[in-house]
Order: C-alpha cells, then structure tokens, then sequence
C-alpha cells in the first residue's frame, strides 16, 4: 500500500453537491504533489479528507496504513499531529509572536519549555525567520506570516504537509520564495507534500508531479514535468 | 510528567481568560454573587426551621389520664395495649404520688396547696407521658388510645402544633426549591459566559483542533474558567455568610423572637454553610461551563 491512498472515495454534501467522486489516488512518502484545478472542483474537500476534517461519504482513505474515513472522532488528533496543514489565510494568533504561535502546538502536545525551544528555533530557522522570533504577525509581511504557518506545520516534523492555496493570497515573488521553502523541506526532511494551488506558473516551474481535478472526478495523472497547462485547463 | 504541565497550562490558560475578558468575568462573578447569597439565605433559613421543628418535635408528647379507680393491673393492660398502637416511640408511666411530687417541685402554690393532703388523699390521676415518631399523626395516634380501655382523658398539643409543623414542612420545602432554582440560575449564567469565551477564542479553538490538539487539552481551560468563577464568585457570600449570621445572631441573641424558638448556634455551622456555597460554585461553576463546552465545542 502507498503512503497515501485514496480508494473509491466520494464525497457528497447533505445539500447534495457532489465533491468528490469515485477518486483513486496513490501518493508514495516523501513525493510532491501539485492538485490543481478550478475553484469548486473538488481539491479542498480532496485535502481535507487527509486531515479528517471532511468525512468521505464513501471510499477509504489511507493515510500511514490507517484509514481516516473510520477513524474515530476521539482519535483524530492523533492522526493531526503526523499531519503538517498550511493554510491559505496562515491562521495566525494575533496576540502571539512568531515563537508563541509556533511553540504553542507544541505546549498543546504536552511537551517541556526545554524541548520546545530547540524545535521551535530550528523549524523557524527552517523557513528563514531566525531573525523574527518576537515579531507579532502583524509586523510581518504576508510571506513571513505564512513561512510562519510552515514553521508551525513542521515543527513537529509531521512525514506529510498538507498545503491548501498556501501562495493564493501572495505576490508571484514572494510566492518562489515560500515553493522555495517547501521544496527544501521536501528535499531535506523527506516530508511528503500535497499542495492545492490554483497557481499555473508555480506549477509549470516546479515541475512535480500534478493531479488534475475536474467536477471531483480525477482528470488527469501527471508524472514530475509532463504537465502542460493547457491539458488542465 | 506530560498531564500534569498541561493541567498547569490548562489551568494557567483559565486564568489568564478570566483576566483578559475582566468585564465578563466580572459581570459572571456578580451574578454569582448575588444567586449565592441568595442561596446562602435560603440554606440558612431553611437548616433554622429544620432546627425548630426538630425542637418541637422533641418537646412534644401526649399525655393520657387513666380512669381513677383503675387498678395496678388494669394500668399495666393499658400500657401493652397503647404499646401495639402504630406511631408510639417511648411510653412513660408516672403514678398519682410522682405527679404530685413533680407538681410540688414546679410550682410553689402547688406545693403549698398539696402538702396539706392527707396522706391518701390525692385527687390527681396517674398518665402515660407518649412520644410519637411522626408528629404529623399524633392526632390519629392520640384518638386510637383515646378508644381504649381505662383511659380517660388524651392530651396532645390539638391542631396548633401539627400546623405549626406543616408551615414549617412548608417553609423547608419552599426554601429547597427557591435553592435549586437559583443553582440552575447560575449555572446558566456561568454557561452563558463560558459560551461567549468559546466565541472570542474560536479562532484559537479551530488551529488547535487542526494541529493535532487532544480534545481535553482544548476543553480543559474552559472547564478550569468555569471552575474559577464558580470559587471566586463564592468569596463574598462565605463572607457574607460568616458575619452576617454572626451579628444576627448576636443580635437577636440566639432565638428568634421568643425562647421557643432558638437559632442554630453560629460556630461550626457558618463554617459548614461556606463550605457548602465554595463547593455549590465550583461544582455550579465547572457543570455551566461543561455544558457551554458540550454544545459550542463540537470537536
């Protein structure tokens, strides 16, 4: 079994959107993989089906060996803490700085001030904010409010980072520049990738492989580099 | 080691909330305040009447006169059969020569009057002096031995008492219910504010839960909160209870408009009062802010 596979999924609304249908998907550990395609098609409830927050209607999917769709309530957190997520709008705390709002996860999970500091410093050193530690977000840029987000999704070296839009609310540079920073983690940390992006030169330039969603159907399967955006859209 | 640092984060988290949101936790606490209190009065006034009724009820006996020329034998009869009446606790029998002995020892005019008696010549009739369990039905009790045989006259207290007792019972009843009431009083307002602390933290809520978070980890600082306000809400009252009471007290010195009625002596029992109004906060505290919990905090 793949590190990540989707089997069969659908995934139907109580108002009766189709979201998902019928989605088979394998992703091997420590891959990086682009799911692209229009607004409403499908590639959010996609992604957050991995971390539990959508139920699938019907399917498995795996994430680790376990399957999420029966996973109880009770143990979901179990499964959130192998998952790194990166949010498009960073869901930052406001009132906490840099260091806080990373080092706050793991004060969640129970761990010592002794343990936390090390981690916290080096994942914020993972994304280039050494220097930022006591800035609060909103004395940062929109880039480093979300290389902060990465920094909270990595710090407790989780094997998969879950992406959803991360660069949708950022400049084309500054956007290379946070790629820049979940390439070198993918590469460095062997962490498994799944990004959700809208973002066609991203995608182009990367050269990863790309699944296209289409309606919530799977339209397409890209190996690293063969996909054209023309194919997709 | 781990849950107990996040006890002290959860509990450290609960009352930097009860700062941070001050006019809340303020607005929350008075009206805990004020429901203890209240609460306060109501248990006090109602431990009081328990206290007087109980009082009566010891004091309170019937007497029955047997028929003159019963003999020793007759009265010893009489005893076995008031002994199978429902109802009887403790049956005393006092002969003609101790009533007369005691009514000398109370009262000088009658001691004057009865020590002129020839010897064997004593008008009084000797009684059973009857405690009853359940002084609700004396009166049905008094009218079984009133049937029997060689009794003449039956004495109890005749109505007065047995109403006096039912406003009482009432009185008790009336203040437990008020007590009830005003808990659920405050349990909804605790619960109200523990709600709107769920509210202004949602944000904070939902990137716990997305980071991986422990359901109880996340809860735990709320229930702490509602916990805080519940003991920090019932300072005032236990003082409240402590002085007032003693002065009243004092004050009235120690019974309550007449001898009859005496009031509960102040120490230990203001003592147990707060005890009880710390642990009916804590408990009303912790309860409103697990039902906030429950229902706005659907992980």
């Amino acid at each position: 079994m793949s590190f990540i596979e989707l089997q069969n999924v659908y995934k139907i609304y109580k108002n009766g959107v189709t979201a998902v249908a019928d989605m088979n998907l394998k992703i091997n550990k420590g891959d990086f993989v682009f799911v692209i395609g229009h607004t409403a098609c499908g590639k959010s409830t996609l992604i957050k089906m991995l971390y539990r927050e959508e139920k699938p209607t019907k399917g498995s999917v795996y994430v680790g060996g376990i399957n999420v769709a029966k996973l109880k309530n009770s143990k979901v957190y179990k499964l959130r803490r192998k998952i790194g997520i990166v949010f498009q709008d960073y869901k930052l705390l406001p009132k906490l700085t840099a260091y806080e709002n990373v080092a706050f996860v793991l004060q969640s999970y129970g761990y010592k001030e002794s343990e936390i500091k090390p981690k916290v410093i080096e994942a914020l050193s993972r994304v280039g904010l050494k220097e930022k530690l006591r800035s609060f977000p909103d004395e940062m840029s929109g880039g480093e409010q979300q290389r902060v987000c990465i920094a909270r999704a990595i710090v407790n070296k989780p094997k998969v980072l879950v992406c959803d839009e991360p660069t949708g609310n950022l400049d084309p540079d500054t956007s290379k520049e946070i790629m820049n920073v979940l390439s070198n983690i993918n590469k460095e940390m062997g962490t498994t990738i799944i990004m959700a992006t809208h973002d066609r030169d991203i995608v182009n330039r990367m050269k990863k492989r790309v699944v296209v969603i289409k309606n919530g159907v799977l339209a397409g399967d890209y190996e690293k580099g063969s996909y054209k955006v023309d194919e997709a859209h | 080691m781990k849950p107990i640092r996040i006890l002290i984060r959860s509990v450290s988290s609960a009352f930097k909330s009860v700062v941070r949101n001050l006019s809340l936790s303020i607005a929350s606490i008075s009206c805990i305040i004020i429901t203890l209190i209240l609460v306060a009065f109501a248990i006090l006034l109602s431990a009081n009447v328990n206290n007087f009724t109980k009082d009566i009820e010891g004091d309170l006996t019937v007497v029955v006169f047997v028929n003159k020329d019963a003999t020793d034998e007759n009265i010893e009869d009489l005893k076995k059969n008031i002994d199978v009446v429902p109802n009887i606790k403790e049956i005393t029998y006092k002969s003609k020569d101790q009533m007369k002995e005691e009514m000398q020892k109370e009262n000088e005019a009658f001691d004057k009057i009865m020590s002129e008696w020839k010897e064997g010549e004593n008008p009084l009739q000797p009684c059973f002096i009857i405690l009853v369990n359940d002084i609700e039905s004396i009166g049905e009790t008094a009218n079984t031995i009133k049937n029997l045989e060689h009794v003449d006259i039956v004495k109890y207290g005749e109505g007065m008492v047995e109403r006096l007792v039912s406003i009482f019972d009432i009185v008790k009843k009336v203040t437990i219910v008020a007590v009830v009431a005003l808990v659920f009083v405050t349990a909804f307002l605790i619960s109200n504010t523990i709600k709107i602390t769920i509210y202004s933290r949602k944000n904070e809520i939902d990137i716990m839960r997305l980071v991986g978070t422990s359901n109880m980890v996340i809860k735990l600082p709320f229930l702490f909160e509602g916990l805080f306000l519940g003991i920090l809400g019932s300072i005032i009252p236990v003082l409240v209870t402590i002085y007032g009471y003693v002065f009243f007290y004092d004050k009235m010195g120690g019974v309550l408009f007449t001898d009859i009625i005496s009031l509960i002596e102040p120490y230990n029992f203001v003592f147990q009062i707060s005890g009880a109004l710390v642990i009916i906060g804590a408990i009303v505290g912790m309860y409103g802010s697990y039902k906030s919990v429950r229902k706005y905090l659907k992980i």
